[in-house]
C-alpha cells in the first residue's frame, strides 16, 4: 500500500513557486508574441505577394508537422553550432512563439475567411484603406469567432512548455521533476504539479475568456 | 502430476503473499522470486560501458552481466527492464523491478528508502571542461555554467560544494547533459568518468579534459527496504564473484582497468 506523504514535497514550496512563476512568465511572453506572430501570418497567407504566402505556408506547416521537443532540442542545441547560443528562457520563448504563431494562423486565417464579402465591399464603398478595412471591419470580428479556439491552443502551448525542463528551463515540472528526485516522493511530486498545472489552465481560460470581449475584439 | 499441482499451488500462494506483503511482514522477496522463476532487473541502456545496447541490439556492459550473472546463479530467467537515472528508485520502489543494477552509487539521502548489496564495480564521478578554463578547486567553480544530470550523485554534490554562483543546469538524461556541454551551452560538464570520455573521445572539438574529482563512487545494486533476504543472497553470489575473479574479468573487459578495491 502506498502512504502518502505531501508534507516533505510541500516544504520545498519555494521552488514550486519559481516553477509555476515561469511557467506563467513563458506562457504570457509566448501567447503575446505568438498571436502576433500568428494574424501576421495568418494577413500573408490572404494577403501578401505570392512568395511571402510560399514562405508562411512553408513555416506553419514545418511547425504543425514536427514534435515541439524536436523543434526545442533544434533550438537549443542545435543553433549554437551555427553560432547562435541563445540562453534556456530565450530558447523556451522562441520555440513557444513558433509553435502557437503557426497554429494561430492557421486558427485565425479560418475566422478571417468566413467574413462575409458583402461587409468588405461596403467597407471598400467607404473608401477605407486595405489597411483600416483589416483593422478595423475584418480582423476584430473574426477574433471573435475564432476566440475560442485560440485561446485553446494557448493553453496548450502553456501545458506543452513542461517540456522546456528537458533543456533545464526550472518550470514547474522541472521542479517537481527535482523535487522528486530529491525526497524520493514521486507520486505526491507530480500530483502536486498536476494539480497546480489544472490551477494554471483554468485561470488562464478564464482570463482570456474574460479579457477577449474586452479588450482584444469588442463584442456587441 | 502431483507436483506440479503443488508447485502451481506453490505459485499461487508465493502470488497471493507478494500481493499482501507489507514491510511489517515476513520477508519472502528470495522465495518469491525464486517461485516467479524470474527476476526483473533495472537496467541502463544508455550508459555505455556499463549497460548500452550493443551492435547486435543486445543488451551489454559490465551491469547487464553482472546482473545475468545474479539471476543465472539464482537459476531463474532475467528479464531487463531499461531504467533512468531519474526514475530506477521510483520503479524499484513501485515494485516494477527487483533489482537495480544500472551503475547505481550510495549516498545517505538514497539509504533512507532502499537497501545496498556490497559493490561490484568501480566508478567516480568529475567535472570535466575545456582546456583553457583552469578548475583547481570548487571555488573556481564560481560563475560557471555547468551541465549535470538531475537527481544524480554529481548533482548532489555539486548542491552541497559549489559556491552559489555556479550555474547548474539539470537535463533528463546523460545524453542531454552531454548534449548540453558539447554544444557548448555550458561551460562545464559534471558527469560519470566513462561518460565523458565517450563523449570527449567522440567530439574531440571541444578538447575537454578532467578537472574535479566530485566522488569516488563504486556502483552497488540496490534492492527494496526490507527484503534482506534478497539481500543476503546477492551479497553471497557477489562475494563470490569477486574472490573467483568473475568481476575483475567484467571489470577489465569493459572499463579496462581492474576493480581495485571495492568496499563490502
Amino acid at each position: 500500500m502506498i502512504e502518502f506523504n505531501f508534507s516533505v514535497v510541500l516544504a520545498q514550496w519555494p521552488m514550486l513557486l519559481r516553477g509555476l512563476g515561469l511557467t506563467a512568465a513563458l506562457t504570457a511572453a509566448s501567447a503575446l508574441l505568438g498571436s502576433l506572430l500568428g494574424t501576421a501570418c495568418a494577413w500573408a497567407r490572404l494577403h501578401g505577394t505570392a512568395v511571402l504566402k510560399q514562405v508562411v505556408g512553408g513555416y506553419v506547416e514545418l511547425v504543425r508537422n514536427t514534435p515541439f521537443i524536436i523543434q526545442l532540442f533544434f533550438i537549443f542545441f542545435g543553433l549554437p553550432s551555427l553560432g547562435v547560443r541563445l540562453s534556456v528562457e530565450v530558447a523556451c520563448v522562441l520555440a513557444m512563439v513558433l509553435n502557437l504563431g503557426a497554429y494561430a494562423c492557421e486558427i485565425i486565417r479560418a475566422g478571417l475567411l468566413a467574413t462575409s464579402r458583402g461587409q468588405i465591399e461596403a467597407a471598400m464603398s467607404l473608401a477605407l484603406t486595405p489597411w483600416q478595412i483589416f483593422s478595423r471591419v475584418v480582423l476584430p470580428p473574426a477574433l471573435a469567432r475564432i476566440w475560442p479556439a485560440l485561446v485553446s491552443q494557448i493553453v496548450i502551448v502553456m501545458l506543452g512548455s513542461a517540456v522546456c525542463g528537458q533543456i533545464s528551463a526550472e518550470e514547474l515540472s522541472q521542479a517537481a521533476n527535482l523535487i522528486s528526485s530529491r525526497t524520493f516522493r514521486s507520486f505526491e511530486s507530480y500530483i502536486i504539479a498536476t494539480l497546480a498545472y489544472l490551477a494554471l489552465a483554468v485561470a488562464l481560460r478564464q482570463l482570456l475568456n474574460w479579457a477577449g470581449p474586452r479588450f482584444i475584439f469588442v463584442s456587441r | 502430476m502431483k507436483s506440479k499441482a503443488l508447485s502451481t499451488l506453490a505459485g499461487l500462494f508465493a502470488g497471493v503473499l507478494l500481493l499482501c506483503t507489507s514491510p511489517a511482514q515476513a520477508d519472502d522477496s528470495l522465495t518469491a522470486v525464486l517461485a516467479k522463476k524470474s527476476i526483473a532487473l533495472g537496467v541502463a541502456s544508455d550508459f555505455p560501458p556499463y549497460g548500452y545496447m550493443g551492435p547486435d541490439f543486445k543488451l551489454t556492459g559490465v551491469d547487464v552481466a553482472t546482473a545475468q550473472l545474479i539471476a543465472d546463479k539464482l537459476g531463474v530467467k532475467a528479464e531487463f527492464v531499461p531504467v533512468s537515472t531519474p526514475n530506477r528508485i521510483p520503479y524499484l520502489q513501485t515494485k516494477k523491478i527487483d533489482l537495480i543494477v544500472s551503475a547505481l552509487g550510495k549516498n545517505a539521502e538514497r539509504e533512507k528508502v532502499i537497501d545496498f548489496t556490497v559493490a561490484y564495480a568501480p566508478f567516480f564521478q568529475a567535472v570535466f571542461g575545456p582546456k583553457a578554463l583552469s578548475i583547481k578547486s570548487f571555488a573556481d567553480l564560481a560563475g560557471k555554467t555547468i551541465a549535470v544530470t538531475r537527481g544524480t550523485i554529481q548533482d548532489d554534490v555539486l548542491q552541497q560544494m559549489a559556491p552559489p554562483t555556479l550555474k547548474t543546469m539539470r537535463f533528463e538524461d546523460d545524453a542531454t547533459t552531454v548534449a548540453a556541454f558539447i554544444s557548448q551551452q555550458t561551460q562545464l560538464l559534471a558527469t560519470g568518468a566513462a561518460v565523458a570520455a565517450a563523449a570527449i573521445q567522440k567530439n574531440p572539438q571541444v578538447q575537454a579534459e578532467y578537472k574535479l574529482l566530485l566522488k569516488d563512487s563504486p556502483n552497488f545494486i540496490g534492492v527494496r527496504k526490507g527484503e534482506t533476504a534478497l539481500l543476503n543472497r546477492v551479497n553471497e553470489i557477489l562475494r563470490a564473484a569477486k574472490a573467483d575473479g568473475t568481476l575483475e574479468a567484467y571489470s577489465q573487459k569493459w572499463l579496462g582497468r581492474g576493480t581495485g578495491v571495492l568496499p563490502d
